[in-house]
């Protein structure tokens, strides 16, 4: 595994070195450097911000091909809820049924992998011993910030697996089971909305391997699936099985609202979750229960890798899920499961403090007095010329050794001034030491 | 505004009376300078609510006043001082639920008498004082322990 794998990466040939990602990035990871961008690996969190606001599309997510599943024998698909709002007039059951026509031999529904940690995290909030807030797990990115900005609130986080892992170990178990095949024949795909989904694939968080094997985005999809589905025949198998709670986890507040408990509060955009756990963090919200935060603005269907237009989408499966054929799961399909599978965080999650100037508190306390020296300097104007976020991280930055003062054009321009004074002066000079102005 | 010599750090924060659209700046600009000098994630939340609350104080109670970050590697120190009207009784100040906030602020939530007992909670240790018609400084230690 590579030390920082992230899905989030730059195609450079597109980029212009433009200034339009690093003001948007929210943890302030992306620098332009030598006329292109930059993501500093350590910081970024896969949220998606900068391929959303890039006008040169120079910003991708790495997601697997379509035909990566044709390494496993065995292949089944996870779709995201999310997938269900991309497609007009198209129910569930035909969305599904498509994706066996693709070529994969199972579907196990991510919506259902939700259902089963709408009942985890419901008996988890129970417990009296839990620091309150609890926080969801669910959005990757979401976890991925607080490990950056917010470590205090890392014991908030709810040690669940996410319902995309769930569903995995429980498609997986249940297969081998019924098909009597082993367990590495059988590749696990994710229909994904999003980058930060396939990097917590590959460099997973409180857990040391994904169930999951590939993420395919919704983007790649879309059009083999739309051809399978306006192909189809009335005579579909019912395959539609996660509750309309599970179904709703695609919409910001979904999750939230499947609780047995009334003090959430759901939160969806990456600055707005920011201020919100500003607030947790200052001890402002103290009696919430439960904070549900997802980066993309609408919840996941707003995700970066959807076709959908995400305000379109998100009605969709409101309408979806109050027409969803699925139940809710038995108390002893809860018990089963706990049993088949691992569903908690084996691991703790570990604070990533990216932000802090040195471990030595007294030479951090001299960089932060060179940064605020350096600042003061600085015109303030944010124009992010110089290739850094902010006139205060352009003094961060050359503090951190990762900038130079002339990067910044106005010190530039100070510079020049001075060299060309000097000039002046040197060239009014005459050999013998006397100055051209001598005998006036 | 910013000093720094051996090892003493010190910021300065201006605090404007009634001003709710600042309240908040200075005790957040706090934690973001904590935060970079990597100090303990606990630490920084005890000092960035006693920092608001001192914050929220002066705005809501006091003519004006400033707010003052002390980092050493040792210790950081809060201090709010503020140029009146002063607390004639401390000590019933101190008693939780205790308030003479005005309309204005409760009607936002603020003034339900918590806000020293609660600067009181998240420090080491505190020390107060105050005379009527010349202000009050409200000094707020914190140990920085060996990490």
């Amino acid at each position: 595994m590579e030390k920082y794998y992230h899905s989030v990466t730059l195609d450079k040939e597109k980029c212009r070195g433009c200034t339009n990602c690093i003001k948007r990035c929210p943890t302030e990871a992306i620098r332009v450097r030598e006329g292109k961008a930059r993501i500093i690996g350590e910081r970024c969190i896969d949220c998606g911000e900068c391929i959303r606001v890039c006008p040169y599309h120079a910003k991708i997510a790495l997601t697997d091909p379509l035909a990566s599943i044709q390494k496993f024998p065995y292949k089944i698909a996870l779709p995201a809820p999310a997938l269900y709002g991309q497609f007009r007039n198209v129910s569930i059951n035909a969305i599904l049924t498509g994706l066996l026509k693709l070529g994969f031999d199972e579907v196990f529904e991510v919506a259902r992998g939700a259902d089963y940690v709408t009942e985890f995290v419901n008996e988890a909030i129970k417990d009296p011993k839990r620091k309150k807030p609890i926080i969801s797990s669910a959005c990757p990115a979401i976890v991925r910030l607080i490990q950056v900005r917010f470590p205090e609130l890392i014991d908030n986080i709810i040690n669940i697996e996410s319902p995309m892992e769930i569903a995995a170990r429980l498609a997986k178990e249940e297969f081998c089971r019924k098909m009597g095949v082993k367990e590495k024949d059988v590749g696990a795909f994710f229909i994904t909305p999003c980058a930060a989904k396939m990097t917590s694939i590959r460099n997973p968080i409180g857990i040391d391997r994904s169930w999951v094997d590939g993420a395919i985005s919704i983007l790649e999809i879309y059009g083999p699936l739309y051809n399978q589905i306006s192909r189809l025949e009335d005579d579909e198998v019912l395959l539609q099985k996660a509750s309309p709670h599970g179904i709703l986890w695609a919409n910001s507040g979904g999750e939230s609202s499947a609780l047995d408990m009334d003090n959430y509060l759901a939160v969806d955009g990456i600055q707005n979750v920011i201020r919100v756990l500003e607030e947790i963090e200052d001890e402002k919200l103290t009696d919430l229960e439960f904070f549900e935060g997802l980066a993309c603005t609408g919840g996941c269907v707003g995700g970066p890798l959807v076709f959908e237009n995400g305000f379109v989408a998100k009605n969709r499966i409101r309408k979806l899920s109050e027409q969803a054929k699925g139940r809710h799961l038995s108390r002893e399909e809860v018990v089963d499961a706990k049993e088949k599978i691992q569903w908690y965080f084996e691991k703790p999650i570990l604070p990533k403090p990216v932000m802090k100037l040195d471990d030595d508190i007294t030479l951090a306390m001299k960089k932060m007095e060179a940064i605020e020296r350096i600042y003061e300097g600085l015109p303030g104007l944010d124009c992010g010329s110089c290739g850094s976020p902010s006139c205060r991280t352009h003094a961060e930055d050359i503090v951190r050794g990762y900038a130079s003062e002339m990067d910044s054009v106005f010190k530039l321009r100070e510079k020049v001034k001075e060299l060309a004074q000097q000039m002046i002066e040197l060239s009014e000079k005459i050999p013998g030491g006397k100055t051209s102005n001598n005998g006036k | 505004m910013m000093t720094s010599r051996n090892h003493i750090m010190e910021q300065v924060y201006t605090v404007e009376a009634g001003n709710f659209v600042l309240a908040g700046e200075a005790s957040g600009q706090i934690k973001k300078v904590l935060k970079q000098l990597g100090v303990d994630s606990n630490i920084v939340r005890r000092v960035t609510v006693a920092a608001y609350e001192a914050e929220m104080n002066m705005v809501i109670h006091s003519v004006g006043g400033e707010l003052i970050l002390k980092v050493t590697p040792e210790r950081i120190t809060v201090t709010a001082r503020d140029r009146g009207p002063g607390i004639p009784d401390i000590g019933l100040a101190m008693q939780e639920g205790y308030s003479t906030a005005p309309e204005i602020a409760r009607e936002l939530g603020f003034g339900a008498g918590m806000g020293l007992p609660n600067i009181k909670r998240c420090a080491d240790s505190l020390n107060m004082q105050s005379k009527v018609g010349e202000g009050t400084i409200l000094e707020a230690y914190f140990d920085i322990k060996a990490r």
